[in-house]
């Protein structure tokens, strides 16, 4: 058959098509099981990892501490109920890009963790979080202590930030940045606001942290992600609060 | 006459089915992109991925194992193809090898050694324009038989991961005291603060330039007009 007859290349492409999709289909299918015991792990990392440094456990000590520590986990909805779900049912992901324009309609998951000393009782909440950096999607866990407002750790990931610039919002560096800020004044939303330009000092203000030179449209991005999130968990967490103002 | 002629023919043929496995010149294949037809530092192909990964020794080798798998075996599918690839359309067959390949690196890394292909992120979809695999493909796979261009890949694409993993030793060491992670200072106990900029892109632009001159000045590379 003449190889340059539209035939030939028709039916070439076709081929082609069929072979390589069929191949990768496989491959994608095949190797899903792996895939998906990998994120679930990474997530169980990502929510020990705003409350203590894990950085030199290896899998199965991470396994055995989330065990050990995370043992209450439960779905709420914006108006600080909580929903009949599991964690696992819920893609923070796809929660925030259907509802991008109505974050009150979002599911939000919650996360109790204990800490290593006392490992009965509730000491942090972890709020998994969704934003939009410069280029791509960021995400954030945020884990405040028990009074519900200063913030314990945080740990953020990101899709396609620049890097050495915006994708610097997942280095120890930045995160630390937000430990001991307030996310409320009074009873009032006050979020944490990563400022523009690099190098000032903002200890003393609890709602400001230093900005990261270079990347101030990915500082907003986090801005925006806190401000948005906090705002749809905090009837969660007045409800919270109330209940431990009556207990005490 | 014509007798002869073909029998010299075959005597031709003969002499090219005889070529060993690893002639000098199959072998010149895989040597000559390790250093004086390097696809980094002589035709500054790759660089971009050779800036952006290059903080640390370990997502450096893993590039270095996904680029290896990806051109030699683009090569090698694209060399038993050529004659059947029709001329007008052959760029994307080529791309369509590739991106397989690609994509199929990029699971079995996601199943596999999650940590280093969260760090890789976007660089291992980008393997896919790397412009090594498409120039090793349209320059040689093109028009050579499967073996020589198994060799060919292998030499390119070998050639691009010792450039990743002489600048990640350099970066990762003098950045933070490391090397595959372990703090080499440390354990030796010396008090050593990391050099901030190597970890920066910048760090990895002024290592390939350095490279780049060292291995010029010696072998007396001349860019030609």
């Amino acid at each position: 058959m003449n190889k340059d007859s539209n035939i030939y290349i028709v039916i070439y492409t076709v081929a082609l098509t069929v072979i390589c999709g069929a191949i990768l289909a496989l491959a994608s299918e095949g190797l899903k099981p792996f895939k998906e015991a990998n994120v679930a792990h990474d997530l169980k990392r990502n929510i020990l990892a705003t409350t203590m440094d894990i950085s030199s456990k290896n899998k199965e000590e991470v396994e055995n501490l989330y065990k050990q520590l995370v043992k209450t986990s439960y779905v709420v909805n914006a108006q600080g109920e909580k929903v009949e779900k599991s964690v696992e049912s819920i893609n923070t992901m796809e929660e925030y890009s259907l509802k991008r324009d109505k974050p009150q309609d979002r599911l939000l998951p919650v996360y109790e963790v204990a800490s290593q000393e006392n490992p009965e009782k509730t000491a942090y909440y972890v709020f998994p979080m969704y934003g939009f950096g410069l280029w791509d999607y960021i995400w954030g866990y945020v884990a405040l202590e028990a009074d519900f407002n200063t913030i314990k750790g945080t740990v953020f990931a990101h899709k396609g930030e620049t890097a050495g610039l915006g994708a610097r919002i997942v280095t120890e560096e930045i995160r630390k940045r937000y430990v001991g800020k307030k996310i409320f004044e009074g009873d009032q939303l006050a979020s944490v606001e990563m400022q523009k330009g690099e190098g000032n000092n903002y200890d003393s203000d609890a709602h400001k942290i230093d900005g990261m030179s270079g990347a101030t449209l990915t500082g907003k991005g986090l801005n925006v992600m806190f401000e948005e999130y906090f705002g749809v968990y905090k009837p969660f967490i007045e409800k919270q609060k109330n209940k431990l103002s009556l207990a005490k | 006459m014509a007798e002869t002629a073909e029998n010299t023919k075959q005597l031709e043929v003969k002499a090219e089915k005889k070529e060993a496995l690893f002639s000098k010149k199959n072998r010149k294949l895989v040597t000559d992109p390790l250093d004086g037809d390097n696809p980094v530092t002589v035709q500054v192909l790759g660089v971009c991925s050779a800036l952006a990964i290059t903080a640390q020794m370990m997502p450096a080798l893993v590039m270095g194992l996904a680029v290896i798998f990806v051109v030699t075996c683009s090569n090698v599918v694209t060399s038993l193809l050529r004659n059947t690839i029709p001329s007008s359309i052959r760029i994307v067959v080529q791309l369509a090898v590739v991106a397989t390949f690609v994509i199929f690196v990029s699971q079995i890394l996601e199943a596999f050694v999650y940590e280093t292909a969260k760090y890789l992120g976007p660089f291992v979809g980008l393997i896919i324009t790397n412009c090594i695999v498409m120039g090793r493909l349209e320059a040689f796979a093109m028009g050579n038989k499967p073996w020589p261009s198994f060799l060919d890949g292998l030499g390119n694409s070998l050639g691009y991961t010792v450039i990743l993993l002489i600048i990640a030793f350099f970066r990762e060491i003098l950045g933070s005291g490391s090397l595959f992670g372990f703090k080499i200072f440390e354990s030796m106990g010396i008090q050593y603060q990391g050099n901030g900029l190597m970890l920066l892109p910048a760090g990895a632009a002024i290592m390939l330039g350095l490279l780049i001159w060292i291995q010029r000045s010696v072998n007396g590379y001349v860019e030609e007009a």
